[in-house]
């Protein structure tokens, strides 16, 4: 057979690495049959709700469930006094704490789960939860967690005594953790010798994922096979898996984990919650299938808070701008229990990558952990672990630095950034950045949006608004960011004593076709469509023939899951890998088929052919079937292959954002009128892709940024538990963005890939303040915290007499 | 977020809904598009056991317009408002203040009579019935009252109408002045005002309403007054004066006091614009 | 509380169910019917991924109790589809511009563009933008999905003319 296609066109074919391929998903989607958790639906399903707390410290002194259990269809009603027993009235969270399951005593923040009604449908259920009497005597409530240090109320009475917890000793009854990194001495010198200190708190306030889906389960305890099957919305069904097993006592094989269709994630989905125990329990008392989905309110007000760090900071430089040392203490608000998901040695994320995209020479990094009255939770809010705390005290330390200096903010990033020929980088807190060309990304960004007019704008409209002219001002928002994902390195990263490698596993059909099965879980990434596209450049056979599974952890192998972008990073490099184990069997086959030695074949883009004689070559799809139905002496039958890969390194992806808007001093209101985004992700794999996840992941930020805050009374009421309040933009509100892209590949990732989910939301947070934040400059503004909503923007310009 | 049980009742014509608003009391409770009332009755804090729907009542349903007045039906809903372009041409304040209420879905649905019987001082119709002068017409047992708008709130929640009542229609005097603008700030889409202004002006006469910045809408006859002679800072100083916001997730009172007078006179100036 | 007899057309066909009163219509299309397009993302109408048509509107049917609808049209986002099961047009332009992510929002997004669209043959980015507010999508940013239904605008407009 004559082939008459080039290697282009052959290539093209593939979609592999580099297309903008359509998603697979969407055809399922798009129709309404996607099957998200809510709509798995069993024989004699019940449904389970929660009794919540209405305050925010109080003692539970009892509880009657008597007129509950008499409404129609309520089945039964579950309290801690029930799980004790089993020893499930508490349960371990993933930051070596313990977090009651349901109130055992008291309760530490509004919203925690009191008790747990199952019924035979969810209005039952709720009327039941109506009928439950609660009786609670109120403690004195904390929400500052500067207060909590100092206050003689006890929070955590079951902690009372322990000076040592699970990172190192407590210095307070309601404090939990210091975590210190890098050079205090070294630093303190530093500062005292500079020329130019510059000083401030930056604080990122609390907000929330906030997936457009809640958190939920439908589990069902099959009680005559013993076996436990639990669907639910989860990031990391294998880690959700073992952590069941661990602590219900029923052997991991007997539990069967299905993360299904996922409504978006973004952290929310990481952690393990009470309603997933609860309705564990709630299935092997009933011998029934339980489903548990929270509404909007009780995922606002109780599953996963993101940030709540108070960052306290001192960067020191030369009177020409080299800085020479960074100084931070940060005071994080963990809320009633610390559940952050963080690795276990990691007890504040990544945050010692704070030194951000500069070559800080020396730096000192200390994290308190604190407990509140407020909700658990510090999940990485689409975002590597506390990594946009980072990007964000960095960013706005050297504006504040810029100030100091009364320099302009983009030129002094500029000779501060680390250079392309100092990476592989060693930073001052004790990362190895992989790769990099931040001066070159940053030209391009600042050339794309004409920086020298538009400050020449900006110094216009300042002159108009003096003369009266105007009451708009114009601020332009800066950043780069670096960021530190693909966690992580089996020696330093584990969650829960579980390695952070990840998983792929890829068996090829006799007829060309294939199925790959990774320890991920996509919740709107396009795995499906991404990695059949890595495994089609490096099989050559078409995407479109690739199956892809996750999330079942009767067939997938096993893997930490979907967060902190390291799916592209590790199991995007074990599905790499685990693919080229198959090509170098395909090779040994195409070999003897063509009846040459092994080392004289090649690759050429969809088959292996003879060196020097392209015209005798072996498709992949050939190789399939001859691996199925010949026997070839020294080769095992079948092509399938497994990889675990555990990566060498983190990766380090990084972008240059520019923000421009317009700020109505008297009303507060703003107009983002141009926002651009330059990401180095390293390899693209699908670029339509990229764009869309950056696009998100800006809007993301500009909610954060913009208003967006789980805010609290000094009673501990949640105030912002509906999406009235809590600001998520609709299509009217939110900017229209500019997307550009660079390529650094990271040298040690199998394709050079770095992972881009969480980039947007790091680097657009402080580019949309800085915005603010610049606006204001010229008028003396050093610092004011987030979120900028209309009332704080406007109290920015009351404060610098700009309404009188 | 599940509303307790009810029973429910669609009546086909007033005189049925008024006997069963008689029959049932305090335990009963009218619903149109239910927008308002729906949120509440899920969080549990609507108490009712007896549901009247009006939406089979054709009585409550279209819009008039005549030379010099028009009438809109309760139960039309900000939708048909929108899209009534005779109404837009006549009163074009009406359509200019419904858009810019919650989104699409909830003016297919949210009806005039709902949003103004419902007394929440977040709702933008009741401001803006009271700028224009217009009048409601209730229904009850005993045969049916008018009540201007301008005298029909009195406190959150709480209006001049009777329990057993029920608002049929509303009427609104063409409006003599030409000037007009509906100035809202919110913080998105789907969000009440954090202030909001009804601006009428011209001729010679002026009237002037406030929005949520107060536990009901504020008309205000001094700043009417001020405004048709002509004097802004009067018109404005009146109207502030009789507001009186409270702190919220949008703001401190301060803020929403600076708001008011900013959109207040962007409204102003609009309208007089507009006049000329 | 006793339950009624409910009766719809659903997506063209009759159906009928019991229920009571106080179901919200969400939760009947749901758990009644199977039919599991329409999600639930709020269940306070704001987030509009429980959009569904009714009677010709677009509403959300987390704000509806079924005893309201009981008589009514409702079309989801199962009934936007070809009859011959391939995707309707703004289904397709949804797949092609990348309008959707983690796919929850896009059942409400559809529907309602859909009711959008037959308003508005020839909307401008600013009229979609607006028409789509009670819609919240927490993946995209919504700029592919704008993109997605300017482009539905133009395929139905070139079908139609076709067509003529
Ligand atoms: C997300 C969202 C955002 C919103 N934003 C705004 C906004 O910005 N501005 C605004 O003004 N509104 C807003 N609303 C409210 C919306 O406009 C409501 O639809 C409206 O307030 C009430 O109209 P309804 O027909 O839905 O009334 P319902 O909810 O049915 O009724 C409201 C109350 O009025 C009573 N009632 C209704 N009709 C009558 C009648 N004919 N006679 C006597 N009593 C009656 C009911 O018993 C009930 O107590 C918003 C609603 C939502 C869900
Ligand atoms: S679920 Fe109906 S609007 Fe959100
Ligand atoms: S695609 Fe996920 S919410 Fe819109």
């Amino acid at each position: 057979m004559k082939d008459e296609l080039t290697q282009d066109q052959r290539s093209a074919n593939l979609k592999g690495m580099g297309s903008s391929r359509k998603r697979v998903e969407d055809v399922r989607f798009t129709q309404g049959k996607g099957r998200y958790v809510d709509d798995i639906k069993l024989d004699g399903m019940l449904f389970g709700d929660f009794v919540r707390s209405p305050y925010a410290h109080a003692r539970v002194t009892s509880i009657n469930t008597e007129a509950a259990m008499a409404i129609p269809g309520v089945v039964a009603v579950l309290t801690a006094k029930d799980l004790e027993p089993l020893g499930l009235h508490w349960m371990p969270t993933l930051a070596g704490d313990k977090q009651m399951v349901l109130a055992d005593g008291k309760v530490l923040f509004q919203g925690q789960e009191v008790a747990y009604v199952i019924a035979n449908d969810r209005y039952a259920a709720a009327d039941g939860v109506e009928a439950v009497e609660v009786e609670y005597e109120e403690l004195p409530v904390i929400v500052n967690p500067f207060e909590a240090l100092k206050s003689n109320v006890v929070l955590r009475e079951d902690l009372e005594g322990q000076t040592e917890g699970a990172h190192g000793p407590r210095k307070h009854h309601n404090h939990i953790f210091t975590w210190e990194q890098g050079d205090k001495e070294g630093t303190e010198k530093v500062l005292e010798e500079a020329d130019v200190v510059a000083e401030e708190m930056v604080y990122y306030h609390r907000t929330h994922p906030c997936p457009l889906e809640t958190c939920g389960c439908v589990a069902s305890m099959d009680k005559v096979t013993g076996k436990l099957t639990l669907y639910g919305t989860f990031q990391a069904p294998h880690a959700i898996r073992t952590v069941v097993s661990l602590i219900s006592g029923i052997a991991e094989h007997n539990i069967r984990v299905v993360s299904p269709d996922i409504g978006g994630g973004f952290g929310n989905k990481v952690g393990a919650y009470a309603g997933y125990v609860c309705s564990v329990v709630a299935s092997i008392v009933t011998g029934k299938p339980v489903k548990w989905v929270e509404d909007r309110m009780e995922n606002l007000m109780t599953t996963a808070f993101a940030r709540d760090y108070w960052m306290q900071g001192k960067i020191a430089a030369t009177k020409e701008g080299k800085i020479t040392g960074l100084w931070c203490h940060t005071t994080a608000d963990h809320g009633g229990f610390d559940a952050c998901a963080d690795p276990t040695k990691f007890p504040a994320g990544f945050m010692n990558i704070c030194t951000g995209s500069y070559d800080i020479p020396t730096a000192y990094l200390a994290v308190d952990g604190v407990y509140t009255n407020k909700a658990p939770g510090g999940v990485s809010y689409r975002c590597s672990f506390r990594v946009t705390e980072a990007a964000y005290f960095i960013e706005r330390m050297i504006e504040v630095l810029a100030i100091e200096l009364n320099m302009d903010a983009a030129e002094l990033r500029r000779i501060n950034f680390i250079k392309s020929d100092q990476f592989p980088y060693q930073s001052a807190l004790g990362w190895e950045y992989d790769s990099g060309d931040y001066h070159r990304a940053w030209d391009q960004a600042l050339n794309a949006v004409g920086y020298k007019e538009l400050r020449e704008e900006q110094a216009q409209r300042i002159e108009d608004f003096k003369a009266g002219k105007t009451r708009k001002l114009i601020g332009i928002g800066l950043t780069h960011f670096t960021e530190i994902v693909g966690a992580g390195p089996v020696k330093n990263c584990d969650i829960l004593g579980l390695g952070m490698f990840d998983s792929c596993e890829i068996r090829i059909h006799p007829t060309g076709s294939a199925i790959a099965r990774l320890g991920t879980i996509s919740q709107g990434q396009g795995h499906a469509t991404t990695f059949a596209q890595i495994i089609a450049s490096e099989i050559g056979l078409p995407a479109d023939d690739i199956t892809l599974e996750e999330g079942d952890t009767d067939t997938a192998p096993y893997g930490l899951g979907t967060y902190g972008s390291r799916s592209t990073p590790v199991a995007g490099a074990a599905t790499a890998m685990a693919a080229r184990k198959i090509r170098a069997k395909a090779q040994m086959i195409a070999a003897y088929l063509l009846e040459v030695h092994d080392d004289d074949v090649e690759w050429d883009v969809d088959r292996f052919s003879v060196k020097g004689a392209p015209e005798r070559f072996k498709t992949m799809k050939e190789i399939a079937f001859a691996a199925y139905n010949q026997a070839i002496p020294g080769l095992e039958p079948g092509l399938e292959a497994v990889s675990y890969y555990d990566p060498p390194n983190m990766t380090y992806p990084f972008g240059a954002y520019i923000c421009v808007m317009e700020i109505d001093v008297d009303t507060g209101e703003h107009e983002i009128r141009s926002f651009y985004a330059l990401d180095d992700c390293g390899t693209r794999i699908n670029p339509m892709i990229i764009d869309g996840q950056v696009h998100g992941g800006c809007t993301e930020g500009y909610a954060i940024a913009m208003g967006q805050e789980i805010a609290y009374d000094e009673m501990g009421n949640c105030k912002s538990a509906t999406l009235m309040d809590f600001f998520l933009p609709t299509a009217w509100e939110t900017p229209t963005y500019t997307t550009d892209f660079a390529v650094t590949p990271s040298p040690h990732h199998p394709i050079g890939a770095k992972g881009v989910g969480e980039s947007p939301n790091v680097g657009s947070v402080p580019c949309f303040s800085n915005a603010v934040h610049d606006a204001f400059r010229p008028f003396g503004l050093v610092q004011s915290h987030m979120p900028h909503d209309h009332w704080r923007i406007w109290k920015i310009a009351k404060d610098l007499g700009l309404h009188s | 977020m599940i509303p307790a049980g009810f029973e429910y009742h669609r009546p086909a014509d007033i005189a049925s809904a008024l006997s069963l608003l008689q029959t049932h009391g305090d335990e009963a409770r009218v619903i149109a598009g239910g927008h308002s009332l729906i949120p509440m009755m899920k969080l549990r804090m609507a108490d009712l056991s007896h549901l009247i729907d009006l939406q089979d009542i054709d009585g409550l349903k279209g819009i008039t317009i005549a030379e010099d007045i028009v009438s809109i039906g309760a139960m039309t809903t900000q939708n048909e408002l929108i899209t009534n372009d005779e109404l837009s041409r006549r009163i074009p304040i009406l359509r200019e203040a419904a858009l810019l209420i919650a989104d699409p879905q909830v003016r297919y649905v949210g009806t005039v009579g709902g949003n103004v019987a419902n007394g929440d001082p977040g709702n933008d119709m009741p401001g803006l019935m009271q700028c224009l002068g217009a009048v409601y017409t209730l229904e009850g047992p005993d045969g049916s009252r008018a009540v201007a708008a301008r005298d029909f709130y009195e406190a959150a929640y709480f209006t001049a109408r009777e329990d057993e009542e029920i608002l049929t229609q509303i009427t609104i005097p063409v409006p003599s002045m030409s000037g007009y603008a509906y100035e809202k700030q919110k913080r998105k889409i789907g969000d009440y005002a954090t202030a909001a202004a009804a601006v009428m002006v011209g001729g010679g006469n002026a009237s002037v309403a406030m929005t949520n910045l107060s536990d009901t809408p504020i008309y205000s006859a001094e700043a009417s007054d001020a405004l048709a002679k002509g004097d802004v800072d009067g018109c404005v100083a009146a109207a502030l004066d009789a507001i009186d916001p409270q702190e919220d997730m949008r703001g401190p009172i301060a803020f929403k006091k600076h708001v008011a007078e900013v959109i207040l006179r962007r409204a102003i100036a609009k309208a007089q614009e507009r006049a000329a | 509380m006793s339950k009624m007899h409910v009766k719809l057309n659903v997506n063209g066909q009759e159906v009928e169910g019991l229920a009571e009163p106080r179901t919200l219509l969400i939760h009947f299309l749901r758990e009644n019917l199977n039919i599991t397009g329409p999600h639930i993302g709020c269940e306070t109408s704001h987030c509009g991924a429980c959009t569904v048509d009714l009677n010709g509107k677009s509403v959300k049917s987390c704000t509806v109790f079924v005893a309201q609808a009981n008589g009514s049209d409702v079309t989801t986002v199962e009934g936007l589809t070809n009859d011959d099961g391939s995707l309707g047009v703004i289904q397709e332009m949804f797949r092609e511009h990348h309008g959707l992510q983690c796919g929850f929002c896009t059942p409400g997004m559809i529907t309602r563009a859909h009711r959008l669209l037959q308003e508005n043959p020839n909307p401008t980015e600013e009229e979609v933008r607006f028409g789509m507010a009670g819609n919240l999508c927490r993946c995209t940013g919504y700029q592919n999905i704008v993109k997605a239904i300017l482009a539905s605008a133009d395929m139905m407009n070139a079908q139609k003319e076709a067509a003529e």
